[in-house]
């Protein structure tokens, strides 16, 4: 009985540590390929870059000659810093009056102006939806995710139709007597503006909706009961509640407006240079890719990262704040 | 007009106004894809031009079949990808290098697509002069599409594994599934709204990416999207107009038939509350 009770449990056990085995190794494989994969084409890109932006550049070099080298014996290590320097620094205009810190700076500009602008159009919109009949409302999300499944190229495309001299902005202003002859819509900041807050005004008005949707009405009526105005309401009781959806809508506008590149090729000016743009004429037009680089790490080490970082934080905080 | 009255009427100037911008261009791309003329101000007269000049462009059809298939591969290695990864982040608890994984996932959605693009090229460069492989083409473009779609993709499924009962899956465990059973039986059908909309999502950034396909694709490999931007960049080109128009229908489509799934679903879990409050 005692033997029989050994054996049974001996088999049992060996079949549990059999099960963990396969379970554990399995766990291992399913991570390991995203793993690799990330490692693979986002880490090692990344030290590419880092590694180009401290190349030699001009003419005729190896942006991927090696950066240690050894000659007569000795090692050398080329570390060119010379890339970043000439980004900040310009022979005749002195620090910071480079065409890179400008890009930097007109980049920044139309990115928090569009930022604005969709919150300015945008969250009185997304209020109005969360407030109208529980039935209209889906329809009403549809009709904004609608124009977003289709192109975004051809939906930028449209505004150069629309904003030409005899285009039909031009016409119905007008019309409406608030021009008396055709004004320059396009290729300048306006037609920059425009586009930019048309793609990406849904980016705003969705998680501002999905934070007023969930809004508790009865707060609302307090304080209406309470005797503040509907507009003291709105300022003092509304907008403070709904704070992480105006955090998350002006993030996810700003970040992909930082480096927007189409909108200004399609809309802008020859000065409308944003930094995505720069970079591309640098990589494809100058050929020079060491230049390329530093600006990219540039901008990541100066944006990116930050925003990355502060992203993280706000998120971890509403997951706090929801498990309380 | 008192304040009472704009205080009521507000909100339905404001909704017709912000959806009057958001379909103004639009309805520009298909009124003016039947214009009879290049004119893109005054309407001249109807014809059906544009789309027949659309279906010659060997450049537009091509790139279109070339987009469809990238689009298609992408999707499918960007969700797969990513559901490993949100199985991973969402399941596993800690494992080593949790935190820097997880960084590296989330990144394509805050870095600039066209330093995503200018690092993957810098990369394929790289591996091309060391390994002869690969060359610029249609499965780098693939490669870069699926990296980037895989970060919008593991959002999404992420947020469903983490709302899912976990005791469901321990149940099938005790009931001697083995663990892919347990994936293919019970948490598949489980998640398989999220997969199709996480693939949708990788689907749509892929059909629609110009940058990261601009800096990936070889000699003589051009995405529709390409095709466009670089007929955009010069001028008025009604075709395009067409293409979009016809892009357009396809998708107003696929909601509306989407739209009538949903009602009819509804409908169903009305009739039948006890099965729709299991599920």
């Amino acid at each position: 009985m005692c033997v029989h009770g050994r054996a049974a449990y001996e088999t049992v056990k060996l079949f549990t540590s059999l099960h963990q085995f396969s379970l554990r190794y399995g766990r291992l494989g399913l991570v390991s390929v995203p793993w690799f994969w990330l490692l693979l084409f986002f880490a090692v890109p990344f030290f590419i870059l880092l590694r180009i932006s401290v190349t030699d550049m001009g003419e005729g070099l190896d942006p991927f000659a090696p950066l240690i080298e050894t000659r007569n014996g000795q090692v050398m290590l080329h570390l060119k810093l010379a890339n970043y320097v000439s980004l900040f620094k310009d022979m005749d205009t002195g620090w910071l009056q480079t065409l890179y810190t400008e890009s930097y700076l007109l980049s920044l500009k139309y990115a928090l102006w569009t930022t604005l602008l969709c919150l300015l159009v945008g969250y009185p919109f997304a209020y109005f939806v969360a407030r109208s009949q529980p039935a209209v409302r889906t329809f009403l999300l549809l009709m904004v995710m609608l124009p977003f499944w289709t192109s975004f190229l051809l939906r930028v495309y449209a505004w150069k139709g629309l904003l030409t001299e005899q285009g039909i902005i031009n016409h119905l202003l007008m019309a409406l007597g608030l021009v008396q002859e055709p004004v320059q819509l396009l290729y300048n900041d306006i037609s920059m503006l425009i586009g930019m807050t048309y793609v990406y005004l849904p980016f705003m008005v969705l998680p501002l909706y999905a934070n007023l949707v969930k809004l508790d009405v009865r707060l609302l009526e307090a304080s209406q009961d309470l005797g503040a105005t509907p507009w003291q309401t709105f300022w003092l009781v509304t907008v403070p509640l709904s704070r992480s959806g105006i955090v998350a809508g002006s993030m996810l506008v700003f970040i992909p407006c930082l480096g927007e590149f189409v909108i200004p090729s399609l809309l802008g000016g020859a000065e409308n240079l944003m930094i995505g743009r720069v970079v591309w004429d640098e990589m494809f037009s100058s050929n020079n890719w060491p230049r390329a680089s530093a600006l990219a790490i540039v901008m990541i080490v100066g944006v990116v990262i930050p925003l990355a970082w502060y992203n993280q934080r706000v998120s971890r905080k509403a997951e706090l704040e929801s498990r309380t | 007009m008192s304040m009472e009255w704009w205080r009521q009427h507000l909100g339905k100037f404001w909704l017709s106004a912000v959806y009057a911008f958001f379909y103004l261009p639009l309805a520009f791309l298909v009124v003016f894809s039947f214009n009879s003329t290049r004119q893109d101000s005054v309407f001249t007269g109807f014809s059906l031009r544009w789309y027949q000049a659309l279906l010659k462009d060997t450049r537009l059809v091509e790139g279109f079949s070339l987009s469809l298939q990238v689009a298609l591969m992408s999707a499918t290695l960007g969700t797969v990808l990513a559901t490993m990864a949100a199985f991973a982040l969402v399941r596993f608890g800690k494992f080593r290098g949790r935190t820097l994984f997880n960084a590296m996932l989330a990144s394509p959605l805050v870095m600039p697509e066209v330093i995503i693009g200018m690092s993957l090229l810098l990369l394929f460069v790289g591996m091309e002069r060391v390994l002869g492989w690969p060359e610029r083409g249609t499965l780098t473009i693939v490669l870069g599409h699926a990296l980037m779609g895989m970060a919008y993709a593991s959002v999404v499924i992420q947020s469903r594994l983490k709302e899912m009962d976990r005791s469901i899956e321990e149940a099938a465990l005790d009931l001697g599934c083995r663990p892919f059973q347990v994936f293919f039986l019970v948490m598949l059908p489980n998640m398989s709204q999220a997969l199709v909309a996480a693939w949708l999502l990788t689907f749509t950034l892929s059909f629609d990416d110009v940058v990261v396909s601009e800096f990936l694709a070889g000699p003589g490999v051009t995405t529709l999207p390409q095709v466009i931007f670089n007929y955009a960049r010069r001028g008025v080109n009604p075709s395009i107009y067409a293409a979009a128009s016809l892009l357009m229908l396809v998708v107003t489509l696929a909601v509306i038939i989407y739209g009538i799934q949903i009602a009819r679903q509804a409908r169903q879990s009305q009739s039948r509350p006890r099965e729709s409050s299991n599920r």
